[in-house]
C-alpha cells in the first residue's frame, strides 16, 4: 500500500511560517499553519520555524501550547526546529535563564555566530542528505554547545554543531526554508514516514 | 565559503520577525519590558515620536551610549534610526553592530533629495513608504524591509490604514495587469521595471512589509494585520499609554491572533480601565508638522 501524504504543521505564533509551508509542499507534504491547541491532534509532524525564541516561548506558554506539544513529541511526534525552533526544543540555553520545551538533549548558545552583521550564507557539508554541500543561511544563529547521549551530530560549522537529531527530533541552527534546496525538508519527511510506519506496525500488533 | 551582507541574510532577518511586534524604547528598562511582553525586536531611540513632536528642533540619530546600553540589555534584535540621506550616521550604526537601521522620516531629514544608497551596507535597512512606488524605490536602493509610514506619534491609525491600503491596492492592480502595461506602470510608479514585473508576478513585495505610525491599541494592531501587514511597529502607543506593560502584552497578543476576535477581545479586556495614548487629528496638523511627507 502506498504511504499517505504526511500532514505537517508549522507553528505559526510568529516567524517565517510561509517559507516552511512552501518548502514542505514542494518536498511532497501537506502543510498548514498551526496556532491553536486542537490543531495539534491531526499532525504527523511539527515544524517550529525561524523567529524570536524569547517571544515564541512566551506565546507557547501564554496560549497553552507548550505542554501539549511536549506530550506529543515525547510520545513520538516528529519535530523539526530551525534556528528559533532549535532553541525552543533544546534542554537549556547557555548563560541565559530562558525557558525551553526540553525535548532535545542539547545545550545551545544564542546568537553564537554573532549579531546580524555576522549573519551569513555558508556551504555546509551534511552527509545525511548527500555529498553536495547545502547552501545554509545563518541569521543571528545559535550553535549546539553540548550534546547529550543519543544525540547525533549531523553537521558542524567552524567546529560547532549546527544540525542534530535525537530520534524523532531534528534541529538545525540555519534556515533550509530560505533558498530553494528542499533536501533537509525531504530528510525531515523521511523521519515522519518512518514514524508513521512504526505507528502502523504497533497499531497492527 | 562564507558570505555576509547578502540580500538573503538581510531580508531574512525581517522574515524571522514576521507576525511580531517591534517596540520603540528609550531606556534599557523599557527594552526589558518590551522583551518580557513578547516583542520580537526593539527600536532604540532617545525620544519616542510623540515626544519628538512636542520637543521640536532637529531630531538626530540617538546617542551611541544609549543604543549600546539597550543592545546590552536584551537578547532580541535592536534597531536604531538614522536621518533620511545621512549615510555617515548609518556607517556609525553599522560599526557598532546594530541589527537593523531605520532610515526614518521621524528624524529630521539630512538630505531633502536623496536617500542612502543602502546596498553596500552589511547591516540591513528598513524604510517607510506611503505607496507602492515609494516602497519599490527604497527596495531598489537596497532596503531589506518596508514599513508603512502612517503618521508617527499621532496615536491616529488613519494614515497607516491609508498607506497600507494604497500599497495593497497597487499590488493587486499590478498582479492582473497585462504584461504590455508594465513599462507604463513602472513609469507611473516611478520604480524600476524589474521590481514592478517581480511584484506583478509574485503578488507581493520582494521584502517583508510591516505597519508603522499610529498603532495604539490591540484592535489597531489586529486591523493592520488584516489589511496585509506582516507585523507591527509600535512607537508611542505603548510608552505613552498609562500602563506600558499591559499595553505591550495586549498588542503582542492581538498581533499573534489577529484573525481571532475572541483573543483580540481578551487582549482589549486585559487593559481594564487603562487608557491609550491621547491622539491627534492628523487633518488639523499643519503641513510643516507632518512626518510622513518627508522623503519620497
Amino acid at each position: 500500500m502506498a504511504d499517505r501524504v504526511p500532514a505537517i504543521g508549522v507553528l505559526a505564533l510568529q516567524g517565517d511560517v510561509e517559507e516552511h509551508l512552501v518548502a514542505l509542499r514542494r518536498a511532497g507534504a501537506q502543510a498548514h499553519a498551526v496556532k491553536q491547541r486542537d490543531q495539534l491532534d491531526e499532525l504527523d509532524g511539527l515544524v517550529i520555524p525561524g523567529g524570536e525564541s524569547t517571544t515564541v516561548m512566551k506565546l507557547l506558554q501564554r496560549f497553552g501550547l507548550a505542554s501539549p506539544i511536549v506530550e506529543r513529541v515525547r510520545a513520538g511526534l516528529p519535530l523539526w526546529g530551525t534556528c528559533m525552533g532549535m532553541i525552543v526544543a533544546s534542554h537549556d540555553v547557555a548563560d541565559l535563564k530562558q525557558p525551553t520545551l526540553d525535548v532535545l538533549d542539547v545545550t545551545v548558545r544564542r546568537n553564537a555566530f554573532g549579531r546580524q552583521n555576522e549573519s551569513a550564507e555558508v556551504d555546509l557539508n551534511v552527509p545525511a542528505i548527500g555529498a553536495k554541500p547545502f547552501a545554509a543561511v545563518f541569521i543571528r544563529a545559535p550553535w549546539v554547545e553540548r550534546v547529550g547521549p543519543g544525540v547525533e551530530l549531523l553537521a558542524s560549522r567552524e567546529g560547532h554543531g549546527v544540525m542534530v537529531r535525537q530520534g524523532n527530533v531534528l534541529a538545525t541552527s540555519f534556515h533550509p526554508e530560505l533558498g530553494g534546496d528542499t533536501r533537509i525538508h525531504e530528510y525531515f519527511l523521511s523521519i515522519v514516514r518512518e514514524a508513521l510506519r512504526i505507528g502502523k506496525r504497533s497499531t497492527a500488533a | 565559503m562564507e558570505h555576509t551582507g547578502t540580500d538573503t541574510v538581510k531580508r531574512g532577518l525581517a522574515q524571522m520577525l514576521k507576525g511580531g511586534v517591534i517596540m520603540d524604547v528609550v531606556t534599557p528598562d523599557q527594552a526589558l519590558i518590551a522583551q518580557e511582553a513578547g516583542a520580537v525586536a526593539v527600536m532604540a531611540l532617545e525620544r519616542i515620536p510623540a515626544d519628538i513632536r512636542t520637543a521640536g528642533g532637529v531630531a538626530r540619530m540617538s546617542s551611541l551610549e544609549l543604543i549600546q546600553s539597550i543592545m546590552d540589555a536584551v537578547t532580541i534584535p535592536v534597531m536604531a534610526k538614522v536621518r533620511i540621506g545621512h549615510f555617515a550616521e548609518a556607517h556609525v550604526l553599522q560599526s557598532i553592530g546594530i541589527d537593523y537601521i531605520d532610515e526614518s522620516e521621524v528624524l529630521t531629514p539630512a538630505d531633502d533629495k536623496y536617500h542612502i544608497e543602502k546596498r553596500p551596507f552589511t547591516t540591513p535597512f528598513v524604510c517607510g513608504a506611503r505607496d507602492l512606488g515609494e516602497a519599490l524605490r527604497r527596495i531598489a536602493e537596497g532596503a531589506a524591509m518596508i514599513r508603512s509610514k502612517g503618521e508617527a506619534g499621532s496615536g491616529n491609525i488613519v494614515e497607516a490604514v491609508r498607506h497600507m491600503r494604497a500599497i495593497g491596492d497597487a499590488i493587486r492592480e499590478l498582479s492582473v495587469a497585462p504584461k504590455e502595461e508594465l513599462m507604463a506602470r513602472a513609469r507611473e510608479l516611478g520604480a524600476p521595471l524589474e521590481l514592478v514585473a517581480q511584484v506583478a508576478r509574485d503578488g507581493c513585495l520582494p521584502v517583508v512589509l510591516f505597519c508603522a505610525g499610529g498603532v495604539s491599541t490591540p484592535a489597531d494592531a489586529a486591523l493592520m494585520m488584516q489589511l496585509g501587514a506582516q507585523g507591527i511597529f509600535v512607537g508611542s502607543g505603548i510608552f505613552k499609554s498609562n500602563n506600558e506593560r499591559l499595553f505591550a502584552k495586549a498588542i503582542v497578543d492581538a498581533t499573534t491572533h489577529y484573525e481571532d476576535p475572541k483573543i483580540v477581545a481578551e487582549a482589549c479586556r486585559s487593559l481594564g480601565t487603562s487608557s491609550a495614548m491621547p491622539g491627534l487629528d492628523v487633518r488639523k496638523l499643519p503641513d510643516s508638522e507632518l512626518l510622513a511627507t518627508r522623503g519620497n
